[in-house]
């Protein structure tokens, strides 16, 4: 009989372990990587190099393309370890459903999204962004990109027990990214026009804020349905 | 609450309510048509094209209206496992889509002729797009799944979460300022607009309400008729 580990030994074991599969081979982080950086190359043979046009659109496309990669990164956040049963184990951890979606969303997010704030600049650079924009731009991502592992988490909850389930996640998750989108570019816009982006910052973390209790309460209630 | 759980129940409110409903549909689009396209005086700045407001407000107020019963009745199917109540949402649901499109088409078609231009990416029409997105996902959702009950269950919870959209579309006009216009029924002080103006605009918003608990109760009652028919087949199956 040995004894009960403390909440908080399994949950940072559990962060270990996902981030330890998402960077192995096959994990999600570098192809979230990858499509980032080749998606956002695109733009400039889509609309034209004149070096104006792509530091007017730079901000919009950086965060566009940041989390269309967050949603190709999600759609095996809960399902791999639902189809083998490790999630029916994990309900049972003193974590409580609550705490296994933090903890993966939080792995996800250190593993996947964080490093695409991370690249940001480099591709900044290729976009022309005006030299004010960067602080902005990464401060705005860093706020941002929890926001986006937490609402991705609800559609892959919502999405583990469908076969197919990716596309579909693009439908559900999409919509629901708009106000994230809205402020991140809006932080950023304000930067590189010499206005102050601190409250479209503020707006930004409020937004952050409400994806983590919705997010974290959603994803539970919908790996719970989904388990019974 | 748990009384209208019972299906031979709901049939039997439906069926006593289903008559009135129909005849006050007809009769509140007869007189709503009628004072919207000739009762009422055309605007002093808009002129007659004024007259799409008669389409299209209550389209809107509908189209909110219905996420918030959809939503409703999903919180009441995750909370007290109530069977009707799923698929009360789900009866909903293509009924609200309905009205959220005819919404943002009938606002393309007086945007033209009023602001120049069929679309702006403002907070209002882009929060009603996304709760078009919101009623499509929460249906794509629905048909997911083969196990119907599981496949309801994650539709109701995704409807929960885009609740957080109506205040946005509510108040979307007055934290940013646009082109669309504040609004003039729904405010603190008393509407803004004119009476001969108000009569058809409420004669209308009150015939799309009938208008849609007419639709409401006759795909309840096929959700229902359905979710029979499936059960008697597993059970002809064998299983």
């Amino acid at each position: 009989m040995s004894a009960q580990p403390s909440v908080s030994s399994v949950f940072v074991a559990l962060v270990r372990r996902d981030m330890a599969l998402a960077w192995s081979q096959g994990g999600a982080s570098l192809l979230a990587l990858g499509f980032f950086l080749i998606a956002v190359s695109l733009f400039p043979f889509g609309v034209g190099p004149e070096p104006q046009i792509l530091a007017r659109i730079a901000p919009g496309v950086i965060w566009v393309v940041a989390l269309l990669a967050c949603v190709v990164s999600l759609d095996r956040l809960y399902q791999a370890d639902y189809e083998d049963g490790s999630l029916d184990d994990l309900t049972l951890s003193p974590l409580g459903l609550v705490g296994v979606a933090g903890a993966k969303v939080l792995a996800h997010w250190l593993s996947t999204t964080l490093p695409l704030a991370i690249a940001a600049p480099a591709l900044a650079v290729l976009l022309n962004l005006p030299d004010a924009g960067y602080p902005v731009l990464v401060a705005s991502l860093l706020i941002g990109t929890p926001a986006l592992s937490l609402i991705g988490s609800i559609g892959a909850s919502l999405t583990v027990a469908v076969r197919r389930g990716g596309v579909l996640m693009f439908l559900l998750i999409l919509p629901l990214y708009v106000p994230t989108l809205i402020f991140g570019v809006g932080a950023v816009d304000a930067a590189v026009t010499m206005s102050d982006p601190l409250p479209h910052l503020a707006l930004l973390a409020a937004t952050t804020l409400v994806a983590t209790v919705v997010g974290l309460a959603a994803s539970a209630a919908a790996l719970k349905l989904a388990m019974e | 609450m748990h009384r209208f759980a019972n299906p031979a129940q709901f049939n039997r409110l439906a069926d006593a309510v289903m008559p009135w409903a129909m005849v006050a549909t007809v009769l509140l689009f007869g007189a709503g048509l009628y004072y919207a396209l000739a009762g009422s005086p055309p605007d002093y700045q808009q002129g007659e094209s004024v007259r799409v407001m008669y389409v299209h407000v209550p389209a809107a107020w509908m189209g909110m209206f219905v996420y918030v019963v959809m939503a409703v009745a999903s919180f009441a199917a995750l909370a007290w496992r109530h069977p009707l109540a799923l698929l009360a949402g789900k009866a909903a649901a293509p009924i609200g889509a309905t009205f959220t499109a005819l919404a943002l088409i009938t606002g393309a078609l007086w945007g033209k002729p009023m602001w120049g231009t069929y679309w702006v990416w403002d907070g209002r029409l882009t929060s009603v797009l996304v709760q078009f997105f919101l009623y499509l996902g929460y249906m794509a959702l629905w048909k997911s799944m083969e196990d119907e009950e599981k496949a309801g269950n994650a539709a109701s919870i995704l409807a929960l979460v885009g609740l957080v959209n109506i205040p946005i579309i509510k108040f979307s006009v007055d934290w940013w300022s646009t082109l669309h216009q504040p609004a003039s029924v729904m405010r603190l002080d008393g509407p803004t607009i004119d009476g001969a103006m108000l009569v058809p605009l409420f004669l209308m918003a009150a015939a799309y309400q009938v208008y849609f608990t007419v639709v409401f109760i006759w795909r309840m009652k096929f959700e229902i008729n359905n979710r029979k028919l499936s059960v008697m087949r597993s059970v002809d199956m064998g299983h």
